[in-house]
This record gives C-alpha cells, sequence and structure tokens, in this order.
C-alpha cells in the first residue's frame, strides 16, 4: 500500500470518528427514547416502548413553556425583523466616518455571551420600573415582555446580518429610476425594497424565531417567575431521571428536521431559479450579440 | 400594561401627527419641517421612512444595546438595598461588590476569596482549553471541505454538519449524559470490554462538560474556518509542495495565513460562547465543579444580590472583551472581519 492511500484511509477514518462524535450523541438520545426503562438509558435494553411519549403531553409545566416560548417567538420576529431592516438600511447610509463605530456597537450583542445580555436588560427594565414607581404587574417587570426585549437585542443582529449581505446587491438605480417617475418613498419601499428583500425576510424570520425558540442563556435570567420550554427542559435535565425528555428531543429533531430540510430545499430552489434567470438573461445577451454581429454582413 | 401605554402612546401620537402634518407644513418650506426636508437623509428616504429608520435604530442601539450595559455598570457599583431604600442615604457608590470576588468578606480568614477567584480563573482557562481543543478538531475538517472536496460531496458534509445543530441546547447536553453517565453507553462499553471494572464517573471527572462544549460550538469554528480557508487558490498548496515544503510547513506557512481572519473569529466566537456557557455546565458539571455564570446566576436567582451579581457579569465581560482584542491584536484583524 503506497503512502498516499494510507493517507486517505488516515483522513476518510478521521471524518469518519468527527460525523460519529457528531451524531452519537443524537442517536444514543433517540434510542433512549424508546427503551422500557424508568431511567434514561441506551443499555442495558429492556425492549420497545412508545409510552414516553403520551406522557408528555400530560405535563401542564412542559405545556405551558411550550405555549410561552411560541408568544415569544413570535414577539422576537415581530421586534427583531423590522429593527434588523432597518439597522441594515441605516447602515449602506450611515456617514463613512461613523460607519466602524456604527457597525462595532451594533454586532457587539452578537459577541456578548448570552448572560450579560439577560443580566442588563432585567437590571435596566428593573431600574426604570423603580423610577417610574411601577406596580409589580407592570410590563417593567413581567418576563415574557423582558424575554422578547432581551432576546431581540443580539436576534436583531443576527437579521441585520443578514438583511445586508441582500442589499449588497441591491441596485440602488432602480429606486432611483422609480422616484424619477413620480413614485412616492413609501411606494418604492414597499414596491421595490420589499420584494427585492423577500427571501431575505423570510430566513431572518425563520431564524429569528428559531434562535428564539432555543435561546436559554438570555432567558433564563429574563423569564424571572415564567417559563419557556427551554427553561423546564433545563429543570428537569438537571433532575434529569426519566426518558420522557429523551422522547421530547426526538420529537424536536424530527420537526426540526423536516423543517431544515424543508428550507434547505426551498433555499435551493430560489438558487436554481436565480441561476436559470441569469442563464436566460446571457442566452438573450449572447442572442442579441450575434443579431448584431451578424447584421452588417446581410 | 397601562404605563406602557402612558409612556410611550403620546410618543407614537406625536411621531404620528408630525408625519401627517408634513405635507402641509412642507408647502411652506420655511421652518421646522423645511429644515428637515432639506437634510439629506431625509430627501433620501421621504418622512416616513426615515422616521421608521431612526426610531427603530434608536430603539435598538440606545434602549437595547447601549443604556442596559450602562445600567449594569452602574448598578454593580451600589449596594444590595430594599427598594424602599433606593434614593435613600446609603443608596451610594462602592466597590464593595468588586472587592468581595477579590477578598471576600472583610471578617473572613482567608487574604482572598479564592473560592469565586479559583471559578472564575478555571472558566477562563478552560474555556481557552475548549477553544484549542474545538479548532484541532475543526480545522482538519474545514481544510478538507475547503480544499480537498468541492462540489457536491462537500456540500453534503455542510449539511450535515448543520443538522445536529438544530437541536436544542439543552437537549444536546442531555444526550451527553446519557452518553457518559456512570450507567451510560460508554461506560457500559468500557465494562463490557473489560477495560475497568467499574464505571468511571465522567461527569465528576469534567470529561463530559468538556466534550460537551466542543461538541456544542463546533459549527461556529468550522464555519469561519472553512470559508477563510475555501477562498485560497489550490495552486499556492500545488506550488508550496511541488519546491518540496513538507505538509506541515504547507499548513503552516501556507493555509493557515491565509486563513487567518477565519482562525481568529472561530476562536473569538468558540472562547466567547465557553466562557458565557450555562446551560452545559449546569447539566454536565460535576456536583463540585463550578462554571462562573453559575455564580452569576445563583447571585440573580437564590443568592438575591443583583449588584454583587451585575458586578460578577462585568468582571465576565471584561474577561472577554481582553480575549477578543488579544486575538485582534495577535492575529491583526478588524473586528468586522471577526463578526461576519
Amino acid at each position: 500500500m503506497s503512502s498516499k492511500q494510507i493517507q486517505g484511509l488516515m483522513i476518510g477514518f478521521y471524518i469518519f470518528l468527527f460525523f460519529l462524535y457528531l451524531f452519537a450523541p443524537l442517536i444514543m438520545m433517540g434510542m433512549a427514547a424508546f427503551n422500557d426503562v424508568e431511567f434514561p438509558q441506551v443499555v442495558p435494553w429492556e425492549g420497545f416502548t412508545t409510552r414516553w411519549f403520551p406522557e408528555l403531553f400530560e405535563d401542564a409545566l412542559m405545556i405551558e413553556g411550550f405555549v410561552n416560548s411560541i408568544w415569544i417567538g413570535l414577539g422576537v420576529v415581530f421586534v427583531s425583523v423590522p429593527i434588523g431592516l432597518a439597522a441594515a438600511i441605516m447602515m449602506t447610509q450611515v456617514y463613512e466616518r461613523f460607519r466602524t463605530l456604527y457597525y462595532t456597537v451594533v454586532v457587539s450583542p452578537v459577541l456578548m455571551p448570552g448572560v450579560i445580555l439577560g443580566i442588563s436588560t432585567l437590571v435596566f427594565w428593573d431600574r426604570l420600573g423603580t423610577f417610574a414607581d411601577a406596580e409589580y404587574e407592570s410590563f417593567y417587570y413581567s418576563g415574557m415582555f423582558l424575554t422578547i426585549v432581551g432576546q431581540s437585542t443580539f436576534i436583531s443582529a443576527y437579521t441585520m446580518l443578514i438583511f445586508l449581505a441582500r442589499l449588497q446587491r441591491f441596485d440602488r438605480t432602480q429606486e432611483e429610476a422609480a422616484l424619477d417617475l413620480g413614485a412616492t418613498h413609501v411606494q418604492v419601499f414597499w414596491k421595490i425594497l420589499m420584494p427585492f428583500l423577500r427571501p431575505a425576510i423570510f430566513s431572518a424570520m425563520g431564524l429569528a424565531f428559531l434562535t428564539s425558540f432555543e435561546n436559554y442563556n438570555t432567558t433564563v435570567f429574563t423569564i424571572q417567575a415564567e417559563s419557556t420550554l427551554t427553561t423546564v427542559l433545563a429543570g428537569k435535565v438537571r433532575m434529569g431521571t426519566k426518558p420522557d425528555l429523551a422522547a421530547l428531543a426526538v420529537l424536536i429533531i424530527a420537526v426540526t428536521l423536516v423543517g431544515a430540510i424543508a428550507m434547505e430545499v426551498a433555499r435551493r430552489r430560489e438558487m436554481a431559479k436565480a441561476e436559470a434567470a441569469r442563464e436566460e438573461a446571457k442566452r438573450a445577451e449572447e442572442a442579441a450579440d450575434m443579431a448584431l454581429a451578424g447584421a452588417p454582413a446581410q | 400594561m397601562s404605563e406602557f401605554l402612558s409612556l410611550f402612546l403620546p410618543v407614537f401620537l406625536a411621531a404620528l401627527l408630525a408625519i401627517l402634518l408634513a405635507p402641509v407644513a412642507q408647502r411652506h418650506a420655511a421652518g421646522f419641517w423645511g429644515v428637515v426636508g432639506r437634510i439629506r437623509f431625509v430627501q433620501r428616504n421621504g418622512i416616513v421612512i426615515s422616521t421608521y429608520l431612526i426610531v427603530a435604530v434608536i430603539a435598538w442601539v440606545v434602549f437595547m444595546i447601549v443604556l442596559p450595559q450602562v445600567y449594569m455598570l452602574d448598578f454593580s457599583f451600589r449596594n444590595n438595598l430594599f427598594p424602599a431604600e433606593i434614593g435613600g442615604p446609603k443608596d451610594v457608590y462602592t466597590l464593595s461588590n468588586y472587592e468581595y470576588l477579590l477578598f471576600g468578606r472583610p471578617g473572613d480568614e482567608e487574604m482572598f476569596n479564592w473560592l469565586h477567584l479559583t471559578v472564575f480563573l478555571r472558566t477562563i482557562i478552560a474555556s481557552i482549553f475548549v477553544t484549542l481543543l474545538n479548532f484541532a478538531i475543526c480545522y482538519p475538517i474545514a481544510y478538507y471541505m475547503g480544499q480537498v472536496a468541492k462540489g457536491g460531496y462537500g456540500r453534503m458534509m455542510i449539511l450535515a454538519l448543520i443538522l445536529p445543530f438544530w437541536v436544542n441546547e439543552i437537549l444536546r447536553a442531555f444526550a451527553f449524559r446519557i452518553l457518559f453517565g456512570t450507567s451510560g453507553v460508554i461506560n457500559a462499553v468500557l465494562l463490557t470490554l473489560g477495560l475497568t471494572d467499574q464505571p468511571i464517573d465522567f461527569l465528576r471527572a469534567d470529561v463530559a462538560l468538556y466534550a460537551g462544549l466542543s461538541y456544542a460550538y463546533i459549527l461556529l469554528m468550522v464555519f469561519p474556518l472553512y470559508n477563510a480557508i475555501e477562498s485560497l487558490d489550490h495552486n499556492q498548496v500545488e506550488a508550496a509542495r511541488d519546491l518540496g515544503s513538507p505538509w506541515w510547513r504547507i499548513h503552516w506557512r501556507v493555509v493557515m495565513p491565509h486563513a487567518k481572519p477565519g482562525i481568529a473569529s472561530g476562536c473569538t466566537l468558540v472562547f466567547m460562547l465557553a466562557a458565557g456557557a450555562l446551560a452545559a455546565p449546569q447539566i454536565l458539571g460535576g456536583p463540585s465543579s463550578l462554571w462562573f455564570t453559575q455564580i452569576i446566576y445563583d447571585w440573580f436567582n437564590t443568592g438575591g444580590n443583583w449588584p454583587q451579581g451585575s458586578a460578577y457579569a462585568i468582571v465576565l465581560l471584561l474577561a472577554c472583551l481582553v480575549f477578543v482584542l488579544t486575538v485582534m491584536r495577535v492575529f491583526k484583524v478588524s473586528l468586522g472581519e471577526i463578526a461576519k
């Protein structure tokens, strides 16, 4: 065997190990969800069961957390997508001199640990509430409100980065043409910019919701007396003695897998469509070129 | 909710009124709206869109990013007071929260607060270790995807890489518990093979924690590395090889210098997330080993001392800041390149 073949084998073996590391924990957890033992484990295998799944839906705490997570996710989408869009448009227009400073400030939430964002949000609104002499039931102390605000702080930066990437390919002359033809700025915004940004808006909404849904570090500080799915889960995992969690994991994996694959397929289709359009344009251009080139000869 | 309305409704109404009246006012080019209408930003976007942009960005930058940090910093220099005492004679600035982290309570036997200082240092060192481990694991894969397996196979690998990370962070940690627990899969395998005669407590030995933390942030290391390596012209690698460079020198002198922004970005992200991790240490940490974020968490929950917790949070933030600045200095990259 030549040294090149040995090298190839070693690389193959490394890649195998790497993906084993990636998938083995999830596969093991998936198996534990179907094992007929009171404790989440794979070995010894005591027989196949699906009894852990119905138990999930009897857990009122978990259902409540799940519902809260959905509402918070929708709230975060509602807040962070418009903010991210505005911040991205602002980035393209802000004075050259301030651009670095502006960029540093708005991407800082991405680089900041999530616990810090949660703590600062909690402290800020608590102080405001104290100054305003607010009652305990007011929004200053509401776990849901604080969680939406705290998560949106960094999720807006994610959505902004998505919009920025898309805006880089935006042709401003389209806007100018529309304005010259008498469109108002609002019309230009809705009829030219929005359709162009539509794919970015959808991916920003999806990302915002999913990031919010699975956030723990920020949420655990801002949520206080209320609960989300992740905080309920964290509490249960720390007690960690029943396989119904593994069953929940299987459900979440199944849902997210379908979602992720659907998103990937949609993205590919979008890309293929764009590719086809470009091909079409190129062919038309070539045809025009040929027609022009042919013209003098005739 | 009523305060919310009473506080923000006037602002919204004023903004709405201003937008509605703007065209009327603009007809008389002089005055406030005339001035506003002549600002370039407003000319370019129109009044309505300008208002939206400015309100949204200010709400985010001022009320969600900057002010909360300022208030947390301010709060960390205050005493832990009852609501009734706020604004009273006891409400003064103090360094006691930071002193507590360093020296503990004034009457303590030990000179320094070793308990918390050790946790802090261990968190930082362990995070650096996790970062290096992650780099070592991910570099070969990123190189392989970026230089060797381009095309369909490489794209499949990327998809396979992303899939596990759609699963919730807490459930991922839970999976490691199943894997590493005393009655877990790994112990069962070791026992059947006869490599050990009694189960090893991986949780207590922090093996599960480090494995779980590395696992959690693989994606954030692979992608920056992959993006940087992918843009390297493979001819450069070929040229180095033709000129007789051994493989390790090709990586050290050609690939890594080119991938510097990616390495810096991956390392920063992984360090930050590892140092700021809360779920993984809570779930996978042994009973005796604390993570610094867990102490902060305790100050806010069971401890009930928010100023103290804020001070600890500021210390963690500063440590992360120092790390980022060091990485930027060592790798000579800008922040824009890191946060891509």
